[in-house]
């Protein structure tokens, strides 16, 4: 294992560790469990966004298929009546589709044009759903879905959160660290050289999407569940924007990078509770700061020292 | 019918300024100004507050309000973009340090000035009826057409005809050849920002007078410029122009035929669909 690995999986089996028992230790507060339950679905959704960043590209549309997730889980369960444990999985497999059949379109697009697409494209979905008529219900959304779990306790929700967390790492894992990643890699770095040594671009562009998609459907979809409602605004164009914030934060070289950013930011602005009101404006100087000053994110923080950015001067 | 045209002219041209603006700082930086919605919305505050409230002529809050915005840009560009630029080794970098600026912009402005719509007075009364009452035009609506046609073109004239524009052109197509030729880049690079910001805080404080301004409207008019250069092709003044016109013509077609969020739902669709054939835009240079 390279030691950049080590470390990656150190932290990831840090934090799945001292969530697993965590409840026994801070007993079972409702409060403290849905900060967590928020964190767990974040970073499950964050991960996706953080896959897309391996090939490149930078997805600001994650959000759009969390809603579509979070739409056919609620729809699924309330509209046709099936259980959550069908609808979860197809849910995460009609984001997936959708992320694979909208990819094949627009994966084309490079750099700002792909960013800026992909914002139209969070706005167009949430407008979708806007105007479903009686299958979406519009700006109400579909709200009252019931309790999957009977009793009053968090616990099941909350462990199917980690349950979820931990398939969506152990997934980005599998893909980064193997010959995959590999190919990803070489594809950010340079996609026609990629091409060149036979390597199937397209497909694996895809590839790399459809996961991402179907990672932020089943991250929409347990939000559905815990929140027990969707509506348009779940997620927006500033969810999506955060997102990457927190990929940014953790650090785009580690698997728990995606992860690391949600839980800091997620549970510091919890601990801030009278700054609530300000979250958005934090969350901007902050994503100046870390641009400016920790261009590699937290996980890197020991490897690289805490300095100012070495300038190279003008030239690119 | 006219009415229509008439509609879709008018928006058009106010749309085509707010274009020019982020298809100049692409072109120069190779960044998507994002903050690019927040900063009309602020020229949309600044002529409020100058010419709505405390009385200063119209002409003057508009080229205030510019002048806010280019000094913002000159700032942003300075202590912001160009370390970014300078230090990154991701092209990702410059692009987030965009969204951040444009997250700080719309919260500053929502502490300063709260969520209210504001509006100011009409520019000047009275409606052209054209056709015997088959369309009808409002003085207003014709003067911040004209107005804002009138930016464009100056602003094409200056950089056709004067030295900094040449300048500013020479960089767009290449920065080590201009730096070679003795063009101060940073310099350039710096007026080309404050030149785009500017141009948002025109195009806000000019539409400020028919649609009124507040502080959530950034994200929507942002989204509204990556339509209009995607479709012209980003970096390339004409097609800003082009993209502005055809936006607003198609919304215009749109809000007399459907509910305005399904109008956007099919121009969504329909950009999708048209870039699968250009991806370029109509006139964009094969770009990463």
């Amino acid at each position: 294992m390279q030691p950049g690995q080590r470390r990656d999986s150190f932290a990831i089996l840090l934090i799945l560790g001292v969530l697993l028992v965590l409840p026994l230790g801070i007993g079972q507060s409702r409060y403290m469990m849905s900060v967590l339950m928020n964190c767990a679905g974040m970073a499950v959704i964050a991960s996706g966004v953080w896959l897309t960043f391996c090939i490149g590209r930078i997805n600001i549309c994650q959000a759009g298929f969390a809603l579509i997730g979070g739409y056919v889980t609620a729809i699924l369960i309330a509209k046709a009546g099936l259980s959550f444990w069908l609808a979860l999985p197809l849910s995460c497999a009609a984001a997936a589709l959708c992320g694979a059949l909208i990819g094949s379109v627009i994966l084309k697009l490079k750099g700002i044009y792909f960013s800026m697409l992909t914002i139209c494209l969070t706005e167009a979905i949430r407008l979708a759903f806007l105007n479903g008529g009686s299958l979406t219900q519009g700006a109400k959304g579909i709200t009252g879905l019931p309790q999957q779990f009977a009793g009053d306790s968090a616990l099941p929700l909350y462990y199917l959160g980690i349950a979820l967390l931990a398939v969506a790492l152990g997934v980005v894992w599998r893909v980064h660290y193997s010959r995959l990643g590999g190919i990803f890699r070489a594809m950010r770095l340079n996609e026609d050289l990629a091409e060149s040594f036979g390597v199937n671009v397209w497909r694996y562009r895809i590839m790399a999407f459809a996961i991402a998609c179907a990672l932020g459907g089943l991250g929409g979809s347990y939000f559905a569940v815990f929140t027990q409602s969707i509506y348009p605004q779940s997620f927006t164009v500033e969810h999506s924007i955060y997102y990457m914030l927190f990929c940014f934060l953790g650090g785009l070289e580690y698997v728990s990078g995606a992860m690391i950013g949600a839980f800091a930011l997620t549970i510091l602005f919890e601990l801030l509770q009278d700054f609530q009101q300000y979250q958005s404006l934090i969350y901007g100087v902050l994503m100046i700061v870390v641009m400016l000053t920790l261009p590699n994110g937290l996980m890197a923080l020991r490897g690289f020292s805490f300095a100012w950015p070495q300038r190279k001067g003008a030239a690119e | 019918m006219l009415q229509i045209l008439i509609n879709g002219l008018i928006l058009g041209s106010a749309y085509a300024l707010i274009a020019l603006g982020l298809t100049m700082v692409f072109g120069i930086m190779r960044v998507v100004n994002f903050a690019h919605g927040q900063m009309y919305m602020l020229g949309g505050f600044a002529v409020y507050y100058l010419y709505g409230q405390f009385g200063v002529p119209f002409w003057l809050a508009l080229l205030l309000a510019g002048l806010t915005l280019g000094l913002i840009g000159v700032l942003f560009n300075r202590y912001l973009f160009q370390p970014v630029l300078a230090n990154s080794k991701r092209e990702e970098s410059s692009m987030l340090m965009a969204v951040g600026t444009a997250l700080l912009l719309e919260n500053v402005a929502l502490s300063l000035f709260g969520e209210k719509q504001r509006g100011v007075p009409a520019l000047v009364d009275g409606v052209l009826v054209l056709n015997d009452g088959d369309a009808y035009l409002p003085y207003s609506n014709l003067a911040v057409a004209l107005i804002s046609i009138a930016f464009i073109s100056a602003l094409l004239l200056f950089v056709q005809y004067t030295k900094p524009g040449r300048a500013l052109r020479a960089v767009a197509q290449d920065k080590e050849a201009a730096q070679l030729q003795g063009v101060n880049v940073k310099v350039i690079t710096t007026l080309g920002f404050s030149i785009g910001a500017a141009l948002a805080g025109i195009a806000g404080g000019l539409l400020v007078t028919l649609y009124g301004v507040n502080s959530g409207i950034g994200t929507n008019i942002s989204t509204k410029a990556f339509i209009m250069i995607m479709i012209g092709g980003a970096g390339v003044s004409s097609g800003a122009i082009v993209g502005g016109f055809a936006l607003g013509m198609a919304e215009a077609v749109g809000y007399d035929l459907l509910p305005s969020s399904m109008t956007y739902l099919l121009i969504f669709v329909a950009m999708i669909v048209f870039l699968i054939f250009k991806p370029n835009g109509l006139f964009g240079k094969p770009w990463g």
